[in-house]
């Protein structure tokens, strides 16, 4: 018992670093100079880790949750790259995503039950639409998430609404609907865990993942 | 009066993988008043070691764990008699004690065992109940549920329901490595079965009415697939996977439909029901907002459901078959949602938005619709009524865990099941 608290306080503390290094990132969203220098950092810290496998080519879903060079990238033998700071995934093979640009950010999130795409991620939808109306061959997943409050299945239909939402503006941007498709995790997929607006804001979101 | 019943068949013959899971302990969080005085004596039990299984101390918990029984601790206990003729009844009396269970274990032959019990009115000295059965080793887990069962009714003249059992998630691991399980327990967490593990969410257990199978939602190939699942031989059929939501599905009370949320391509999420022989699909509702959480109600020609399809959810509840407009049931505040019906449908129990906390909400059905909030919890969701429609279990938070609790239906009672590990969510109480 006591170990397993202790264990859950570990953790906490490691999602409150996240979502404080989060947070730092996103000040400097368009500081390309020092995403740069956080991209090396990433690289550098995956091979610290022994990571000796090929950076993965299809993001795992939770991509942007995982601090890069912790045990657990290690057994997973992939980096998870943070949000903004994609630079690990240097040469992406899906469509040539430019790995430095907003086309490496591929999470867009929501305000608490709220569905509406906010102007910051403006332009992330718009990088992606881009590059799906480019490669007609791309097709894309568009996975729905919300925070744990509610009723479970309920916020299964919460966060396909959010998946529409992007998947909606990518086609109002020229993506064929035939690229698309969506999901719904509801609550079943924290991004972090925890009881608080911190860890809800991370959760409340869409995940762009393409997929071969 | 002495009534043979063979526990052979009942002896829980889920032949699904066995797997060690730490098992769920209970606290009763909250107490009723006027809680019936009852001593539970110890059973003699034979010398053979291998019999070492204590059946009064599992029937006194059950019936403390219910609160609605103040059961006698063993060291107040001046004597120990185990048949009716070895009670002092004055004795017992001035102990306060308004009833009294003796009883015994014996051998009878090998691996079986001869349980008999008697229920006396310590007050009129009247023998209420008096029953012998056998049972084998592993069974008299299961024959001390049944002794409880008994006793419950018999004094308070409602159907026992400690002799059944419960489905629930449990979530191991930590993230990105989430280890999800659908179990099967008895009721009081004991005797936990995985029927079902993936390291993609599983969700939504609905029991079919006789109780022999489930059907869940398993995302094991990233994407929400309706299955069901017969406990006995592990036989699984996936029912569902349409493009986009399956979701939510229960079972019809006559076993032959099930019904589901499904999503249009536009994500339009609304709800059907399917027949199970033919997976044929009838689209119960059509409407923009999100329709889901569907629930037969007794008849099986009405479905309870959540609907936004005004603003925030609540319930409404809709013919099968077509023509009427669903109605709207819940009106007090902004989120209302999952309902679910007791046994009797007298009652339906829902999750309640109240001061930004999610709580368990009963609505009277039968009188003006009067709302009860039972829970105090922030997070409690999943409620599912237990067979006999005297409790009601969910899943609540405790201390940033996920766990599960009980709370009578009258909300006067109320215990919490602590598990040693894992997030525990979505109960569901089978049926007898």
């Amino acid at each position: 018992m006591g170990a397993v608290l202790r264990a859950s306080q570990t953790k906490y503390t490691n999602q409150v670093f996240v979502g404080r290094l989060r947070r730092y990132v996103n000040r400097m969203e368009m500081n390309m100079k020092r995403m740069m220098s956080i991209a090396l950092l990433l690289a550098g810290a995956a091979l610290l880790a022994g990571c000796p496998k090929k950076h993965t080519v299809i993001e795992p879903p939770n991509a942007g949750t995982q601090v890069p060079g912790s045990a657990d990238s290690e057994q997973n033998g992939s980096t998870r790259a943070l949000e903004g700071g994609a630079g690990a995934e240097g040469g992406n093979a899906m469509g040539g995503a430019n790995a430095t640009g907003v086309l490496a950010r591929k999470v867009i999130y929501f305000d608490f039950d709220k569905s509406e795409i906010k102007p910051e991620f403006t332009e992330v939808v718009l990088a992606h639409a881009r590059n799906l109306t480019g490669h007609p061959g791309l097709k894309l997943k568009l996975e729905g998430n919300t925070d744990e409050r509610g009723t479970r299945e309920y916020n299964i239909g919460l966060g396909e609404r959010r998946a529409q939402a992007v998947r909606r503006a990518l086609m109002l941007q020229g993506v064929a609907e035939s690229q698309l498709s969506t999901v719904s995790f509801g609550a079943e997929r924290p991004a972090v865990e925890g009881d608080d607006e911190a860890a809800w804001a991370q959760n409340r979101r869409v995940e762009l993942v393409y997929t071969p | 009066m002495n009534k043979q019943l063979s526990f052979l068949g009942l002896v829980a013959c889920l032949l699904f993988c066995r797997q060690s899971l730490a098992e769920l302990t209970v606290e009763v969080t909250k107490g009723q008043a006027e809680a019936i005085p009852i001593a539970i004596v110890p059973f003699s039990t034979p010398e053979a070691a291998a019999a070492s299984f204590d059946v009064a101390q599992l029937v006194s918990s059950d019936l403390a764990r219910s609160g609605r029984f103040k059961t006698t601790d063993r060291k107040d206990m001046i004597e120990q008699p185990h048949t009716g003729a070895g009670i002092s009844f004055d004795d017992w009396r001035r102990l306060s004690n308004d009833y009294i269970v003796v009883g015994q274990v014996q051998p009878a032959g090998p691996d079986r065992f001869d349980i008999t019990f008697e229920l006396y009115n310590v007050l009129t000295r009247q023998r209420l109940l008096g029953y012998q059965f056998s049972s084998n080793k592993p069974g008299l887990r299961v024959a001390s549920h049944q002794v409880a069962d008994m006793v419950f009714e018999k004094i308070l003249g409602i159907r026992g329901a400690f002799a059944t059992r419960i489905a629930y998630i449990a979530v191991l691991g930590s993230l990105p490595h989430k280890d999800y399980r659908l179990i099967v327990s008895d009721a009081d967490g004991e005797n936990p079965h995985v029927v079902m593990q993936s390291n993609e969410p599983l969700m939504s257990p609905s029991w079919s009415p006789d109780g022999q199978s489930l059907a869940y939602v398993s995302f094991e190939d990233r994407l929400p697939s309706v299955y069901v699942q017969v406990l006995r031989t592990g036989e699984r059929r996936r029912v569902s996977a349409h493009a986009g939501v399956n979701q939510a599905p229960s079972w019809s009370p006559d076993g032959k439909k099930l019904a589901l949320t499904l999503s249009t391509r536009d994500g339009n999420l609304d709800i059907y029901v399917m027949d199970l022989a033919t997976q044929a699909l009838t689209r119960i509702t059509d409407d923009p907002g999100i329709d889901t959480e569907p629930q037969w109600a007794k008849d099986g020609q009405s479905l309870y459901f959540t609907s936004d399809r005004a603003g925030g959810p609540q319930i409404y509840r809709v013919g099968i078959q077509g023509g009427d407009k669903p109605r709207r049931l819940t009106f007090q505040g902004s989120y209302n949602a999952r309902p679910r019906i007791s046994p009797d449908e007298s009652q339906l129990a829902f999750v309640t938005q109240e001061d930004g906390a999610y709580r368990i909400a009963s609505m009277d059905l039968r009188g003006h619709g009067e709302v009860q909030v039972l829970t105090k919890g922030h997070f409690d969701v999943s409620p599912s009524y237990a067979p006999n429609g005297a409790v009601i279990i969910y899943a609540s938070r405790d201390r940033g865990r996920g766990v599960l609790a009980l709370v009578s239906a009258d909300g006067r009672v109320q215990e919490r099941l602590v598990s040693s590990e894992g997030e525990l969510q979505e109960p569901a109480w089978a049926p007898f």
